[in-house]
């Protein structure tokens, strides 16, 4: 007895697990995330002061575990100021100080975080910023 | 030597894989070509190893019955453990594939003054073969978010449990510690254990040690050497949409982390690992013990030479009829 | 050579930890009392085996056919092409070693090679070598080896030291069964003509003769007649059973054994005493006069041939159906290979118990009942009377053969029948019994005499569990229902718990069976006072 049939159904379904991400996206328009840097207060500033609080690299790397040390460091033990590298001082606020100068959630926050699948809990304390739809 | 050589031969691995993108520039091939390659390999492979064993027939039927047959009436069959049907065999098969009913049974012997053997409870490899292999599970589950924008329902909610705790930030996987606990173990059992370490081939360290590198460069990725996780799935997509592309400055580990995964893709099939599929294959489980009630076929059930009645007469007539059995030819 | 004469609390110091040399480096080394002799090449000749040629294990030189590396590459190339099993479980096994310690040859020996994982590295690592390319390119650091002379000794001294059995296949999570790794190697021995004499011989005579002891007709009935005036002293009831009987309705299949030796004698004296107390009509064959099957220790081929003779004694006799006696082995290959082999077997009708009415649906397409499904089937409908205190003097503990209970599921019907028939019957520890019970330690064809203290070592799990029996209930019967076990647990209970019998179920049965007409025993089937009667003689 060969179970022919039984093989040959497990190994479709093999084949469909091992290739579903192939098939999944087919057809879809994959576009690159591109957060926009250019809401009206940072274009208040000269080119030169267009500096987040750290470095951008740093920061696309590391800014979730920045924001979490802000958030111990203020709710935890009530300090509010953070020194960059570069010695400048930063008021630790998402609010305040991220938000002054990002202030389009949308096109800024979640365009990389819907394109990686990932929800940060940031605004299930935090409201979100009133946005215009564009 | 048998753990040396596959423990060298995986720190061979990544370090072709830091030279190959650092000095080299092989980005394109590192990421792209070997990876395809792999998953060519491992999709053929699997499917050249299941036709080949597929092809070999299943001449008797063999389950091997751990309870209670069907028989009469009122005495009560272990359906699962000894199905005569083929419901209750897919039971026996999802309990041994699913939860790895037989290494539950695990007992342990222990011959003690007496003499005397005791037998105990041993289940510690079936815990940490489960949580290795549910949490390898779960973790390929989870990394289909590299590979899909819109990232479905059911992957999200599995990726929201593993990392329920909200533990630091990134999130921590739960399972992320547990594959590396649970694969630290199966190590240390295999060297400790006298018996086990006797049996053992350099083919048994060498996925271990894969895997284990394999895990503790994403967790390194993730929690330590961050890498830039936009440009990574730029790269991801870009494989499975079949429009391959080398986004500018992903982090050396990334390649490794992929490197190795292509190894063990394309080891997989010709490899011990292949009882992922083989298991579902094993004769002796997925089979009903019902070869009383429906005759079995064998292909190859060829005619044999057989001593007849009539030979044996011819043999003892005499005899027989001078001690008064029956015969048939006077 | 020596006779075996180790003592139990000498062979019962085991060393577990594996040698310091890695198991490719350390070559087998024959030790005395742990191997069989090499078949006479008249018997292997009668049976058409090819390679037949004299030899010895303990030589150096084992005389092997030429070419014999090609004869063996080429038979493994065509069993992995025939059995989907074998095939496999080269392939699948990861070495996690949960079945390490569940064999009882290697829990009596601590020999590493006894643990079914390295046993079927044996094999393995000459497969790996020759028909994976990974072990073609990687060779030793795939664990793949060469097929060489000292390859192949170790083959045959470990294949010849596994039962069989399945217990590990229990424990495997892929279901990987050693029987069927060692059912291959000894395909592959037998064709350089390499097997034990203690089933060479046996084969030829049960091919010949139709049973594994050479009884020839007249012999068999002469046997039982022997039975009967036994049967006639106790209960002064005559009996007179038919042989070789045309249009009976029922075929009665036994283990030859059981007509030869004690205590197997008695278990053929209760299904005589059962039958005529049922007024079965049923006969004998001398022609189908072996249950066990002997061949099936050597090849599938000789396996089949040897089995014909059942379906073809049935069809000879016109028989309405097959009942078959208490038998381990026997049971795995009517339940597993027979129909299969032989079938299909429609000149028979359905097996319908003439007594009870009950139609035996689970063996709708072999045709053949178990005995003890049989008698379990009477006493539930209250068919037969039954005095259990005449086993008074017994109390009983069950040994479930390995292959009724994992290569059938009979567990619960001679339970059934013992509880029925004894009045004290106590279960051995539940990691020794049912589908976890221990081989006997002598069974596919190893119950020679020449290889004592490998029996003793295989038999000792067994043996122990009933010693835990024995200490805590008095318990002093060991009944099981298999012929294997009745030739040589004898010895183990003997040489491990002294103080223990063994007995077929229905001796049992025969014990308490209350016939009509029958007279007050005062003996029971071994011609011992029953309880409550000594010295009434």
């Amino acid at each position: 007895m060969y179970n022919a049939g039984k093989i040959l159904i497990g190994l479709i379904i093999f084949f469909g697990l091992a290739t579903f991400p192939f098939f999944y996206n087919m057809g879809k328009a994959i576009a690159k995330p591109e957060p926009k840097v250019d809401t009206p207060e940072i274009m208040k500033l000269a080119k030169q002061d267009r500096k987040c609080v750290e470095s951008k690299e740093f920061m696309r790397a590391e800014h979730m575990q920045l924001l979490n040390e802000w958030r111990d460091s203020v709710v935890r033990s009530n300090t509010r100021v953070y020194v960059n590298a570069e010695g400048k001082k930063f008021d630790m606020s998402l609010q305040n100080t991220c938000m002054r100068c990002h202030s389009n959630k949308k096109k800024f926050c979640d365009e990389c975080h819907n394109y990686m699948a990932v929800k940060p809990y940031c605004w299930d304390c935090h409201i979100a910023p009133k946005e215009k739809e564009s | 030597m048998k753990t040396l050589i596959p423990f060298f031969a995986v720190v061979i691995l990544i370090v072709l894989a830091l030279a190959g993108v650092n000095m080299a520039n092989m980005q394109f091939l590192f990421g792209v070509a070997i990876p395809y390659a792999a998953l060519a390999t491992f999709i053929l492979g699997v499917i050249y190893r299941v036709v080949k064993w597929g092809r070999s027939p299943v001449p008797f039927c063999i389950p091997t019955t751990c309870g209670q047959q069907k028989s009469l009436p009122w005495i009560k069959q272990d359906k699962i453990e000894n199905p005569s049907s083929t419901g209750w065999v897919i039971v026996r098969m999802a309990l041994e594939v699913l939860l790895f009913r037989s290494l539950f049974r695990n007992i342990k012997t222990e011959l003690r003054d007496g003499p005397k053997l005791a037998y105990g409870s041993d289940k510690w490899l079936w815990l940490a073969g489960l949580a290795f292999h549910w949490s390898f599970l779960i973790i390929l589950v989870r990394h289909f978010r590299f590979f899909s924008l819109g990232v479905p329902f059911p992957i999200r909610m599995i990726e929201g449990l593993d990392s329920f705790l909200q533990i630091g930030v990134p999130l921590f996987y739960m399972t992320d510690a547990v594959i590396l606990a649970a694969v630290t173990y199966l190590f240390i059992r295999r060297m400790t254990i006298p018996t086990v370490k006797y049996i053992s081939l350099p083919a048994d360290y060498f996925p271990l040690f894969l895997i284990l590198a394999i895990a503790a460069s994403g967790v390194i990725m993730r929690y330590f050497a961050k890498v830039d996780i936009v440009s990574v799935k730029q790269l991801t997509m870009g494989l499975v949409s079949f429009s391959p592309v080398i986004p500018k400055g992903i982090g050396s580990i990334f390649y490794v982390h992929l490197f190795l995964i292509s190894i063990l893709f394309a080891y997989f099939p010709f490899s011990k690992l292949v009882h992922m599929a083989g298991v579902f294959m094993s004769p002796t489980r997925n089979m009903a013990n019902d070869s009383r009630m429906v005759r079995h076929i064998n292909p190859w059930n060829y005619p044999v030479h057989v001593h007849t009645y009539e030979e044996y007469e011819n043999d003892f007539r005499a005899k027989m009829k001078a001690a008064g059995l029956p015969v048939e030819k006077e | 050579m020596a006779k075996f004469s180790a003592k139990p609390d000498e062979l019962a110091k085991i060393r577990y930890a594996p040698p310091e040399t890695e198991w490719m480096e350390t070559p087998v080394e024959f030790r005395e009392h742990m191997f069989c002799h090499a078949a006479k090449p008249k018997d292997l000749e009668t049976v058409e085996f090819p390679n037949a040629h004299e030899w010895s294990s303990k030589d150096e030189d084992w005389k092997l056919p030429a070419n014999w590396e090609q004869t063996i590459l080429q038979g493994m190339k065509d069993l992995l092409g025939k059995y989907r099993s074998f095939q496999l479980f080269m392939d699948i096994c990861v070495r996690c070693g949960a079945c390490a310690d569940k064999c009882h040859f290697f829990i009596g020996s601590g020999d590493p090679k006894n643990m079914p994982v390295l046993r079927a590295e044996l094999l393995r690592s000459v497969y790996r070598g020759n028909f994976t390319l990974a072990g073609k390119i990687l060779r030793k650091l795939a664990g793949a080896r060469e097929l060489t002379v000292s390859v192949l000794k170790e083959w045959w001294y470990y294949f010849y030291q596994c039962t069989e059995c399945r217990r590990c296949s229990v424990f495997c999570p892929y279901g990987i069964d050693t029987a069927e790794i060692t059912m291959m190697g000894r395909e592959l021995t037998n064709m350089i003509g390499l097997q034990l004499g203690w089933i060479g011989g046996p084969v030829a005579n049960c091919y010949m003769k139709g049973n594994h002891l050479g009884l020839e007709p007249h012999t068999i009935k002469s046997s039982i007649e022997f039975f009967l005036d036994d049967i006639e002293s106790i209960t002064g009831i005559k009996i007179e059973p038919t042989f070789n009987r045309k249009g009976a309705e029922i075929l009665f299949v036994t283990p030859s054994g059981d007509l030869f030796a004690n205590p197997g004698t008695y278990t053929a004296m209760g299904y005589l005493m059962l039958f005529h107390e049922l007024g079965l009509d049923y006969t004998w064959s001398t022609y189908a006069s072996e249950g066990g099957n002997f061949g099936f220790f050597t090849s599938n081929e000789m396996a089949k041939r040897l089995n014909s003779k059942i379906y073809a004694e049935a069809k000879r006799l016109g028989v309405k159906w097959v009942l078959g006696g208490e038998c381990g082995h026997m049971w795995r290959v009517i339940n597993q290979y027979m129909d299969t082999w032989n079938g299909p077997a429609d000149f028979m009708e359905v097996p319908k118990s003439p007594i009870t009415g009950t139609v035996f649906d689970n063996a709708k397409s072999t045709k053949m009942v178990h005995i003890a499904e049989f008698t379990a089937d009477l006493i539930k409908h209250n068919k037969l009377k039954l005095d259990p205190r005449r086993n008074d003097h017994l109390k009983v503990t069950f040994h479930d053969s390995c292959n009724t209970s994992r290569g059938m599921g009979l567990l619960e019907e001679p339970r059934y029948v013992i509880k029925s028939v004894c009045s004290h019957f106590y279960e051995m520890p539940e990691n020794t019994i049912r589908e976890k019970t221990f081989c006997c330690g002598s069974g596919t064809g190893l119950n020679a005499s020449e290889n004592m203290e490998l029996r003793m070592r295989g038999g000792f799990p067994r043996a122990n569990a009933v010693k835990y029996v024995h200490e805590r209930h008095g318990v002093n019967m060991l009944a099981n229902v298999c012929a294997i076990d009745r030739a040589t647990l004898s010895a183990s209970m003997d040489y491990w718990v002294p103080g223990v019998g063994v007995a077929g179920v229905h001796e049992l049965v025969g014990n308490a069976l209350i016939m009509k007409g029958e007279k007050e025993r005062t003996q029971d089937l071994r011609l011992e006072p029953l309880p409550g009667k000594e010295g009434s003689e």
